[in-house]
């Protein structure tokens, strides 16, 4: 029912005046989209169901929002005014991970963070796609010899697309969105990587000096990330 | 003007020098003096007297501020600098060095003089690795609980592995009520969360409704600043990494920062010329910081993507085109060099006035609509006034500054009390509020950017008349910098969010011996407990808020 106009009184003329006004003469095809008349008579578009899914998952995407470091700046401003995101298909930031599909990893990822970016992108739901946006979610970026950081998201979480830059300009965000967007449509994943870094139980890690020391101050249920910075890249 | 002239002026005029002073006050407990660039006075003392060397010279001598303490680790020792300023002249500087030795490096902890050593001794333990007796809670600061070593030590090695754990944290406060009708529960705030502004830990005990405690947890964005400049040459090396602090478009303003400290130590003049376009730029990357400042501060209290944190995003926008006009760059724009700046101004300079000019023109216009929307709101007021109380004397203990330290009374402002660039020769005022709370930081974040304008405008009009033949834009700085070794320095600028001062070792090579950075956020985050303990969860929120901290400067 319209709700634009006013209704006074019980008469429901003024509601069909309306609907007969808007339905126009002859035959009734409100329903009726371009894409529909594109395609002819049939109301029917026979596709694939994956093909349609992935169609469906690539233009509808909700983003998480997620702000590490000096290029959420920049993310926000693809968000914001001027550039919006949303333009794309793509403009939803979600607080919580349980609703996001897209995850942007946008800045350097430091050894006390890189566990709970893991903890976060393990609560969204499949399937989810990543963005790496900055040079320090390649390598670490300029902060790539630091003592502190881990050098690239891709150690931690795989990633799907990897945006350059420092940061990206959020033409190029916007850029690596609808790449990743086309991937999506095209049912490409992202490569299998083998994760240098995973989060197990402190138990299970191989006995070492490191773990020796920290043996009585660790228990052996909590779940721990170990970093061999000699054999990162 | 030349830096050197305002530090000489003091000692001379008075006769007795501030050493003597200094000497006088505290009597036997000095060990021997040293050579400090801009310390009038640098004090060795023992590592059991620091609290009373310190309190003597706040009480007798006024130094209230303890701006930053220095630790670093020598062949032979340990080091602490405690560097002291005073609120009402920050230019009287008194550097106060504790050594420690190499085996037992124990100092005592200055924090029963100042609350602000709590952190920054935290951080010396961590990073390098001294230990502070007495201090109230000495754990890790910056790297996570487990690590092992401390990296800016000496014999720190990298390559070793680390373990980081994901743990559940405990409610500190659960045994305190076992027996009271009262029950506590623990909140995790962040270190993903919107409202914490990037990667902040606040652990949080509510009790019903209230805080009954709140707990900062930093370093999820430890960068190890202090280690790449360590790493990189004076000339070109450091001057990136500045952009990466205070991210919030504010790079100029810590460009700025690094430029004074070390143009100060290998003695740099800067043509008047770059100091023009210096402050001109400084200015617009402050509107632009105080602009997300709001933004988010909007954002914190009503929720959600508002039509003020929109707005903000618009302006800001503006900004970012006309300084990428000027550097090339939206966000890092590496336009500072030592001795003056990359680049002249943009051809066609009418151009670029003109864009300038009609952003300073409409920005009147765009602050009432901001009034319109946040301040004169009543819901923003219900929210914001009188909630997140910070008294001045508090503020000060803890090392406030920038518009936290103003919106508490607190009339400190380097650009006008310590002056750099080409500040002391324009009209502008500095902004101070009483209201101390939540509400006063927000506008004094919004007249700054007034303040700003006028500065802006100004600059415009000088460049604008500007001779020709006489646009020098760099002075002659050699390729290779090697400052004398040993000497240092401590040089502070007023950044977006307070005083950002960097503390630089020389040790006769082209790289910093230490760089250590004075964050203004590390200092103003401290406050937090202060502002809301006590008070309702939803004001820890918007108190977060208004400290407007940026975690890449918290952390570095
Ligand atoms: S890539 Fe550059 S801009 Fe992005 S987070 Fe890293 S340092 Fe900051």
């Amino acid at each position: 029912m319209s709700s634009d106009n006013p209704i006074d009184g019980g008469s429901t003329d003024m509601l069909t005046d309306t609907r007969d006004a808007r339905m126009g003469e002859g035959l009734d095809d409100r329903f009726n989209s371009r894409l529909r008349e594109a395609l002819g008579s049939s109301p029917f578009i026979l596709t694939k169901f994956d093909k349609f899914m992935n169609w469906v998952r690539g233009s509808s995407m909700f983003m998480l929002q997620f702000g590490i470091a000096c290029c959420s700046i920049e993310m926000i401003h693809t968000y914001a005014i001027k550039h919006d995101l949303d333009r794309f298909h793509a403009g939803v930031p979600r607080a919580s991970p349980r609703q996001a599909d897209v995850i942007i990893v946008p800045g350097t990822i430091v050894s006390k963070f890189a566990p709970r970016m893991k903890r976060v992108y393990d609560q969204m739901p499949e399937p989810k796609f990543v963005v790496g946006m900055g040079s320090c979610t390649i390598s670490g970026g300029p902060f790539q010899e630091g003592y502190n950081v881990i050098k690239g998201a891709e150690e931690v979480i795989p990633v799907d697309i990897h945006v350059p830059g420092c940061p990206p300009r959020p033409e190029a965000l916007v850029y690596g969105v609808a790449k990743l967007q086309e991937r999506i449509a095209n049912g490409e994943s992202s490569p299998v990587v083998v994760k240098p870094y995973e989060l197990e139980q402190f138990g299970d890690m191989e006995r070492d000096e490191v773990v020796d020391k920290l043996a009585d101050q660790i228990d052996e249920e909590t779940l721990a990330m170990r970093y061999n910075w000699a054999d990162s890249p | 003007m030349s830096v050197e002239e305002t530090e000489e002026t003091p000692e001379i005029e008075a006769g007795v020098t501030v050493e003597d002073e200094v000497l006088d006050t505290l009597g036997d407990t000095v060990q021997t003096t040293e050579e400090h660039l801009n310390a009038d006075a640098s004090v060795v003392v023992r590592p059991d007297q620091v609290q009373d060397t310190l309190s003597a010279l706040r009480d007798d001598m006024g130094y209230d501020h303890l701006s930053c303490v220095t630790a670093q680790e020598y062949e032979d020792r340990y080091e602490s600098i405690y560097h002291m300023k005073q609120y009402d002249d920050p230019t009287q500087e008194v550097s106060v060095v504790v050594p420690a030795s190499k085996d037992e490096p124990i100092s005592q902890s200055a924090e029963p003089v100042f609350r602000t050593a709590d952190w920054h001794e935290r951080e010396a333990y961590d990073l390098v690795g001294i230990n502070y007796e007495d201090h109230p809670d000495p754990r890790r600061i910056l790297l996570p609980e487990t690590w092992q070593g401390h990296p800016l030590g000496q014999d720190y090695d990298q390559d070793s592995p680390q373990i980081v754990t994901l743990s559940e944290w405990d409610n500190p406060l659960r045994d305190d009520h076992v027996d009271d009708e009262a029950d506590t529960m623990f909140l995790n705030i962040g270190p993903h969360h919107p409202a914490t502004h990037g990667v902040l830990h606040v652990k949080t005990v509510l009790d019903g409704e209230t805080v009954a405690d709140v707990d900062p947890d930093i370093g999820y964005l430890h960068r190890c600043e202090e280690q790449m400049c360590q790493n990189g040459t004076y000339r070109h090396q450091i001057m990136p990494y500045p952009d990466r602090w205070d991210y919030v478009s504010a790079g100029i303003l810590n460009e700025w920062a690094y430029a004074r400290a070390a143009e100060d130590l290998a003695d740099i003049e800067v043509p008047e010329y770059a100091q023009v376009i210096r402050t001109m730029s400084a200015e617009l990357c402050r509107i632009a910081a105080h602009m997300l400042a709001l933004g988010t501060f909007a954002l914190d209290v009503f929720g959600d993507f508002t039509a003020t944190f929109q707005y903000a995003f618009r302006d800001r926008e503006v900004i970012q085109n006309i300084l990428e006009d000027l550097t090339g760059q939206r966000m890092m724009f590496n336009y500072f060099r030592l001795g003056g700046v990359a680049w002249d101004l943009p051809e066609p300079r009418e151009e670029f006035f003109e864009k300038t000019r009609d952003f300073l023109e409409e920005l009147p216009a765009k602050l009432e609509e901001y009034h319109d929307l946040i301040t004169g709101n009543e819901i923003f007021q219900l929210r914001c006034v009188d909630t997140g109380i910070l008294e001045p004397e508090v503020a000060k203990s803890y090392g406030a500054t920038g518009p936290v330290a103003r919106a508490s009374g607190i009339d400190y402002d380097l650009r006008r009390d310590d002056p750099y660039g080409y500040y002391d020769e324009l009209d502008w005022d500095v902004v101070t509020e009483d209201g101390c709370d939540n509400f006063s930081r927000v506008i004094v974040r919004m007249q700054e950017v007034e303040e700003s304008a006028k500065i802006i405008e100004q600059c415009v009009d000088l460049l604008e008349e500007w001779p020709e033949d006489d646009r020098t834009i760099q002075s002659n700085v050699p390729r290779t910098l090697k400052p004398d070794a040993d000497a240092e320095t401590y040089r502070a600028v007023e950044a977006a969010k307070g005083e950002l001062g960097i503390y630089i070792r020389s040790d006769g090579t082209d790289k910093p011996g230490r760089f250590k950075i004075r964050s203004p956020c590390f200092s103003n985050l401290q406050t937090l407990g202060e502002m809301s303990e006590g008070e309702y969860i939803p004001d820890l929120i918007a108190s977060l808020g208004s400290l407007d901290i940026v975690l890449g400067e918290v952390d570095r």
